[in-house]
């Protein structure tokens, strides 16, 4: 027993297959709370950056702020980006609601199913938010 | 396997011999249960209806051939009511003496063959190869060093559980010499799950949290905390004690509900429950309102 044989960290990854539901619902969290992170800070960039101080322009609807966001709500990818926006969003707060309740030992024996259920739930939300996203676009 | 057939022929040998000094019947009944034995279990692989193959992890830091890690293949008979342990000891006998596993109790209660089979962790002896898929791939326990083959170093673990301090400290004992120390069925109820644990060590090596922060104390070791903190016999000031140990930085904050470990744990402990409820147990002998 001169040595051991330490078979690494990057094992965990390797068995991402035999995951269970708990376990990706984690995964799937801190996912999702570093995106929204990522977002919030990129919207106050994008957004303090684009504030036109001109009247009249504003009045002409034609200042920096309307302009940036009319180019923007012009891209396809931004209008598609938005649904997952919105799936990230809400996936976080389903997920995030069904932590509260583990860490309230609330119904701890259905956490798998109220994971699926957010991830069900997420995915009609979605769906559902299409024609709203989309619309106009094609 | 032939046990049950074995108790059968038992009861009929006792009520036909009536000479024999009890010794000699045994031994009488010890050659003939071999002989059954011998007759029931077919050594040979093609007298059996099906075979399946065990993929195993090899290792073994004092053997040239073996210190790089590898896979061995061995193609085992397969038995109704067979468990991998058994087609782990088949493997053993018949093909390479040298491959290293524990095991002994063989029945889910001494907690020594916690292996990773088709990439979950489970106790060998109670595992049906029915139940999974075939091939069938047997691994030591992930996070923790491999000494040799399906053999790891558990030792980090016994200290883990041990640091915890799981042994009683009454504030009060019975009066009365050799009196018995109460406890109301509820309370037993309580906590009974949370005393089942055989040490295996399976949920441990589940985790993910416990494979980033070796100081971790695990969800075994703080579910033997629950087993004391929980129960009405204890005494208050080891109670303060314990969940002192329990709120540090790598005790119960350390979770972060994976449910890996109460997913795996062979005795179905719910694990995740226990450290959720002394989370809240901690947070409650902090809490004041003043
Ligand atoms: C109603 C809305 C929300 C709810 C209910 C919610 C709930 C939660 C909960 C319970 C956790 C802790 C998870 C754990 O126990 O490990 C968490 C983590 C987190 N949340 Fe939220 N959250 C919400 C909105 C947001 C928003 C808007 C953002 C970003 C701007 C966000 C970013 C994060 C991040 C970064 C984490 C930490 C992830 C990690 O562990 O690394 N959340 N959330
Ligand atoms: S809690 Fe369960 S998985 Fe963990 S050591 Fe005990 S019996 Fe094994
Ligand atoms: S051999 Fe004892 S638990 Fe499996």
């Amino acid at each position: 027993m001169s040595s051991t044989y330490d078979r690494g960290t990057v094992e965990n990854f390797g068995r991402w297959r035999e995951f269970s539901a708990g376990m990706w619902a984690w995964v799937l969290h801190k996912f999702t709370g570093w995106i929204l992170i990522g977002y919030l800070f990129t919207h106050i960039a994008v957004l303090s950056t684009a504030t036109g101080v001109d009247q009249a322009m504003v009045e002409a609807n034609e200042d920096i702020y309307t302009n940036t966001l009319q180019d923007l709500e012009e891209l396809v990818i931004v209008r598609f980006l938005e649904i997952g926006l919105l799936s990230v969003a809400v996936f976080h707060i389903l997920n995030g609601i069904r932590l509260l309740m583990v860490d309230l030992g609330v119904g701890l024996e259905s956490q798998d199913k109220s994971f699926y259920g957010s991830l069900a739930l997420t995915a009609v939300i979605a769906v559902a938010s299409i024609p709203t996203f989309l619309g106009g676009v094609f | 396997m032939s046990t049950q057939v074995t108790e059968k022929s038992d009861e009929k040998e006792e009520a036909e011999s009536t000479e024999q000094s009890p010794g000699e019947r045994r031994r009488e009944e010890k050659a003939k249960r071999q002989q059954e034995k011998e007759a029931e279990t077919p050594e040979l692989i093609d007298e059996a209806d099906e075979t399946v193959e065990l993929k195993i992890f090899r290792f073994d830091p004092e053997v040239p051939d073996k210190e790089e890690p590898r896979f061995d293949s061995f193609t085992v008979p397969y038995f109704e009511g067979m468990t991998v342990l058994d087609g782990l000891i088949y493997s053993r006998d018949n093909y390479d003496s040298s491959l290293t596993f524990r095991h002994s109790c063989r029945q889910a209660v001494c907690g020594s063959d916690a292996l990773l089979i088709n990439g979950t962790q489970r106790l060998a002896c109670k595992t049906q190869m029915v139940d999974l898929e075939w091939p069938i791939r047997v691994e030591p326990l992930p996070h923790q060093d491999v000494v040799k083959d399906l053999v790891v170093d558990m030792e980090h673990f016994y200290e883990q559980m041990n640091a915890v301090e799981p042994y009683f400290d009454p504030d009060e004992l019975p009066e009365e010499d050799r009196e018995e120390q109460k406890q109301r069925p509820e309370n037993r109820e309580k906590i009974k799950l949370s005393t089942r644990c055989i040490w295996c060590g399976a949920c441990m090596s589940s985790c993910n949290v416990a494979a980033g922060d070796n100081e971790y104390l695990g969800p075994a070791a703080i579910n033997k905390a629950y087993r004391f903190a929980m129960d009405e016999r204890e005494g208050g000031d080891k109670k303060e004690d314990r969940l002192r140990i329990l709120e540090q930085e790598h005790g119960v904050w350390r979770c972060q509900t994976q449910f890996s470990c109460t997913e795996v744990c062979p005795k179905d402990i719910p694990l995740t429950e226990h450290i959720q409820e002394l989370k809240r147990e901690a947070v409650k002998s902090n809490l004041k309102f003043w």
